[in-house]
This record gives C-alpha cells, sequence and structure tokens, in this order.
C-alpha cells in the first residue's frame, strides 16, 4: 500500500511532467532556458510576501512568478541592452531581494531548502487540485499556441512575414511558462524547477523526428524519471525533488551519449 | 497625372533624384515628368502590388531609410542592389510590415498574398522537423493528402523534391533557400520577395536560381522584389534595379544603372558589369544534390 504523502507526491509529479514537456520543448527550441531560470528566482518574493500579509504561499509565488514574467516581456522590446543582459540582471537582483526579504520577515525558521529545492512530500491535497486544474488549462493554451509557437521557432521573421504575431505569441507563452514554474517550484524547488522543463527534452531530442514526437518522448522520460526518483527517494531516504532531477539527467547523458557514439548528435 | 507607368519613365531616366532634392516651384514642361517622380505625395500607381512613399526609418536617432519611394507591378522582377548597411533588409522588412515607418507610407493591395524568402534561414538543430511539415505549417490541414501533394509540386517547382522528408537542420544552405522559395510558393502568392536568395549559394547554383525565379515570374505572372548585394549577376534577370543607400541613388534597367555614375560611385569601377563580366563555359553542371549534369535543368532532372 501506498502512502497518501507518497501517492500525492507522485500525481503531482506526473502531472509536472506531463505539462513540462511540451513548455520545455518550446524553451529549448527558442533557447529559452534563461527566461525560465530568472522567473523561478522571483519565486522567493513571492514567498516571503505570502507569509508577510499571512496569505498563500502559493497564489504569492504565483503572483511574484508572473510579475517576473510581465516585466520580461515589456524590458523584451526595449533595445538598450541585450535581453539575455537584462535577464542576468534580474535573475540575479531576484535571488538577492527575495533571499533578504524571507531572513528578515520570519528570521530562521522559514524553511529556506524546502523552497530552494522542492518538497513533494508535503504536496496536499488542495495542491493536487491546484497543480491538475492549472496543468490542464497550460495544455489546452498550449495546444492553441502549437502551430505558431512552431512557426516562430523555425524562423520568426518569416512567421511575422506570414501574420503570426510574434510579441503577443510570446508574450502568452511567458505567462503559461510563469504559471507552470509556480507549481513545479512546489515540487523541484526554485533551483531545480527549470530542470523539470529542460532535462527530458534534450533527453528526447536525438530520438524525436518531428516535434510531437520529441514532445512525446520528453513526456514519457519526465513520467518515468519521476516514478524513479521518487521510488529511489523513499528507499535511499534522499530528498525527492533532486533524485527525480537526478534521474533525468541520467537518462539525459545516456541518451547523448549514445547519439554521439553513433554518430547522430 | 500622365496615363504612364511612373516606373518606366524611372528607367527611361536611368537616375531619379534624391527625394530631398529641392523641387521646383512650376516646373518647365520637361521637368514635369521628374517632378512627378521624386513626389512623395504621387499616388502608387492602380496596378501596383506594394509600394512605399517618402519611406524613412530610423534606429536610435539614425536614418536607415530615408525618403524612398518605391512601386512594384504585377509580372516585374525589381532587384535592391546597394552596399553593406545600405537599408536594402531594412525596406524590404518595412514593405512587409515587419517594422514601422517613422516617416512615410507603405502601401499594399488590398489582400495581397505575399510569399517571403527571408535572407538568414538557420533553423536551430534542437528542433526537428522535416521539409514536408515545414511546408505544411500553419497552412492548417497538415495531414490532408492534398496538402501533402500542395507540398510535393511547390518542392518540385523548385527542383528540391529530394529534401520533402529530410530534416531542416541537415540541408545545405542552398537547400533551405530552396525550400524556403517552395513555402513562400505554395501559397500561391501574387508577390514574392527575396531577401539576398543566393547567399550560401555557390555561383553555378546562383545563377540556377535567378534563372528559377525568372522562369516563376513567366509561368506564374507574379511581382518579384530581391535584394542582391551585386549587380552584375542578376542583369540578365532584372526588369529594373534600384541602387539603394539609405535614399534611391538610381533606378532603371540594369544597364542603365550599371553606368550611373552614382552606381560606379558606390561600388567602384570594378564592379561594372562592362569591367567584371567575363563568359566560360563549364562542360558539366552539378544539380542540388552535387551530382553532375549535362547541361539539363535541375527541374528536367526532377522529373526522372
Amino acid at each position: 500500500m501506498i502512502d497518501p504523502f507518497l501517492g500525492r507526491a507522485i500525481a503531482a509529479s506526473v502531472a509536472l511532467a506531463l505539462v513540462a514537456a511540451p513548455l520545455g520543448a518550446v524553451v529549448v527550441w527558442n533557447r529559452m532556458a534563461y527566461f525560465g531560470e530568472t522567473i523561478a528566482q522571483a519565486s522567493l518574493i513571492g514567498v516571503a510576501l505570502a507569509l508577510a500579509v499571512d496569505g498563500d504561499v502559493t497564489v504569492g509565488v504565483m503572483a511574484a512568478t508572473l510579475a517576473a514574467a510581465g516585466a520580461i516581456i515589456v524590458l523584451s522590446r526595449q533595445n538598450v541592452l541585450p535581453l539575455d543582459s537584462i535577464l542576468g540582471l534580474m535573475h540575479h537582483g531576484l535571488l538577492a531581494l527575495g533571499v533578504i526579504a524571507t531572513a528578515m520577515l520570519k528570521g530562521p525558521s522559514v524553511d529556506l531548502m524546502g523552497y530552494l529545492f522542492g518538497d513533494v512530500l508535503a504536496i496536499s491535497g488542495s495542491d493536487l487540485v491546484w497543480i491538475y486544474c492549472g496543468g490542464g488549462l497550460i495544455l489546452a493554451a498550449l495546444y492553441l499556441l502549437w502551430e505558431p509557437l512552431l512557426r516562430l521557432a523555425v524562423h520568426d521573421e518569416l512567421a511575422a512575414a506570414e501574420g503570426v504575431n510574434p510579441a503577443m505569441v510570446r508574450a502568452l507563452f511567458v505567462l503559461l511558462l510563469a504559471v507552470a514554474i509556480a507549481f513545479a517550484i512546489k515540487i523541484a524547488g526554485m533551483l531545480l524547477a527549470i530542470a523539470f522543463l529542460i532535462v527530458p527534452v534534450v533527453a528526447a531530442r536525438p530520438l524525436a523526428s518531428t516535434p510531437e514526437r520529441m514532445v512525446a518522448l520528453a513526456a514519457s522520460i519526465g513520467v518515468a524519471s519521476a516514478l524513479a526518483g521518487l521510488w529511489l527517494s523513499s528507499h535511499a531516504d534522499a530528498p525527492a525533488g533532486p533524485s527525480i532531477v537526478l534521474v533525468m539527467a541520467a537518462l539525459a547523458a545516456v541518451s547523448l551519449a549514445a547519439a554521439s557514439l553513433s554518430g547522430r548528435s | 497625372m500622365t496615363g504612364a507607368a511612373p516606373h518606366e519613365l524611372a528607367a527611361e531616366g536611368g537616375c531619379s533624384e534624391h527625394s530631398h532634392a529641392p523641387r521646383a516651384e512650376l516646373p518647365h514642361h520637361h521637368d514635369a515628368l521628374r517632378t512627378e517622380l521624386t513626389d512623395s505625395r504621387r499616388p502608387m500607381p492602380e496596378d501596383a502590388l506594394i509600394g512605399c512613399r517618402g519611406l524613412a526609418i530610423r534606429r536610435n536617432g539614425r536614418a536607415l531609410l530615408d525618403g524612398v519611394d518605391l512601386d512594384i507591378l504585377p509580372g516585374e522582377i525589381v532587384t535592391l542592389i546597394g552596399p553593406n548597411g545600405a537599408g536594402k533588409t531594412t525596406l524590404v522588412r518595412a514593405l512587409l510590415g515587419l517594422v514601422a515607418p517613422d516617416a512615410g507610407r507603405v502601401y499594399r493591395r488590398p489582400s495581397l498574398r505575399t510569399g517571403y524568402v527571408p535572407q538568414r534561414f538557420d533553423v536551430d538543430r534542437t528542433l526537428p522537423m522535416t521539409v514536408s511539415r515545414f511546408l505544411a505549417l500553419g497552412r492548417g490541414g497538415a495531414q490532408r493528402p492534398g496538402a501533402q501533394g500542395g507540398a510535393a509540386a511547390a518542392l518540385a517547382e523548385v527542383g528540391a523534391s529530394h529534401t520533402e522528408h529530410r530534416q531542416l537542420a541537415e540541408l545545405s544552405g542552398g537547400e533551405l533557400q530552396r525550400v524556403a522559395l517552395a513555402r513562400a510558393l505554395s501559397a500561391d502568392p501574387e508577390l514574392l520577395v527575396l531577401d539576398e536568395p543566393v547567399r550560401g549559394v555557390d555561383y553555378t547554383g546562383e545563377a540556377e536560381l535567378y534563372t528559377l525565379i525568372a522562369s516563376l515570374r513567366n509561368t506564374r505572372g507574379l511581382g518579384v522584389l530581391m535584394v542582391s548585394h551585386d549587380l552584375y549577376v542578376v542583369m540578365a534577370s532584372s526588369d529594373r534595379v534600384i541602387c539603394l543607400n539609405r535614399h534611391v541613388c538610381c533606378s532603371g534597367v540594369p544597364e542603365t544603372v550599371a553606368q550611373h555614375p552614382e552606381y560606379v560611385r558606390l561600388f567602384g569601377v570594378e564592379a561594372s558589369p562592362a569591367f567584371a563580366l567575363y563568359h566560360h563555359h563549364h562542360d558539366h553542371r552539378h544539380d542540388l544534390a552535387g551530382e553532375t549534369t549535362s547541361g539539363e535543368t535541375a527541374r528536367e532532372e526532377q522529373r526522372l
């Protein structure tokens, strides 16, 4: 018999793996990993704000990630500095601000490790409802945006000339990404959340010949890693989120090594 | 307005003055045509596909384009030439609506179907995408056999049938350009816009591509706007050449432009076709797949 908390952990991490696959694929194709990292760093500020007003931490984190996403969307329209310089600035500034805010508000009683690396075994039933509803909405929105996103990934100027609105499609995608990252932080923490998006997709790349097959493979790898990682975690008493990410990374390493050995890299 | 199409007058005249030139208050009779040419308020020719008047685009206070007038009519091949940084790509982007003008206007025939072949085509290696999928992308009904037939026909038309099931990221520069051209053509365009279509294509591939574009104009009657960096390779296939250096320096039929002092000043005397053009013959040719062919065109090869 599976413990209820382990059952909830499995349900949550499987849901995250399924949502992360299409999101992560678009992130990798458009080289947007740094977008995701920067959004994730904002979450600690959300934690501090929620604790300060005695509010719900999930709501606080989501407000912070959405605000960071909004800032990125606005800043991507300026041409004073290249966007990755701005992201570098935001990334570290937000982290510093978040650490100071949590330290000042609650002193050492805040479980910083839980927010940095996630605590999937502490997922509650209401968290699960949030994750499944939010995940379902993200997948539905991605389904509608899929063709424009693919066209932008192939060639954004061509897509724009053909009538796709790159600014709008990208902005919607970044907002979806922010919502997904807010959920991913509950499971994997702000330092490892992006791994759920990127690593299974990287593992799937050498095995895939179409974008959709790449997503399906990434989802399978993500789900398998979640199950194997949780099993590993419960048997070795290792932290759950990092165990899942470690399995993903190992699968990606095997996949890439096999691909480069067979000359397909 | 006189009945004659202004672009033909421009061709005869060789160089239209930079539109900043002060306009005569009341021109003499023989100057009337010149004034009309440079008047940014001049309306579009009725049958023009696309054009602009007094187009100016600035970036960080620097003018990329200034006072550009242009019309493209159905069935004509217009080539934009000019040195690096002349604003050729910026002009194309403005005409396509990808960048908003800071001054002036862009005109487009209502519901104009445009096919665009962009300059660079670097497909990220992390994106798995076959050529046939790319051609169906965003066109709806990728799974319908009719749509597949359309993609195959477009690939055959540009002589790239052999790429249909290959990955975009594995194609050579010339193959990618042809695939992009096939995508542009599969939208059944009235206007084809190509930004440096021969970039990354070797000399024989280049000549082949221009021949192909000229034949597309003939079979489909579409207007073509091409960007090129030098004149003499495009001479044979262009009806009209516009020499751009932030403004229109000179325009007209290729032979006229080549002898225009503005052109010679921009490109140097070596760039003049009279100097650079030489004739030589190969006893064999290479098709796109690298196979040697004996004087048959790539399109004929495709039918085998």
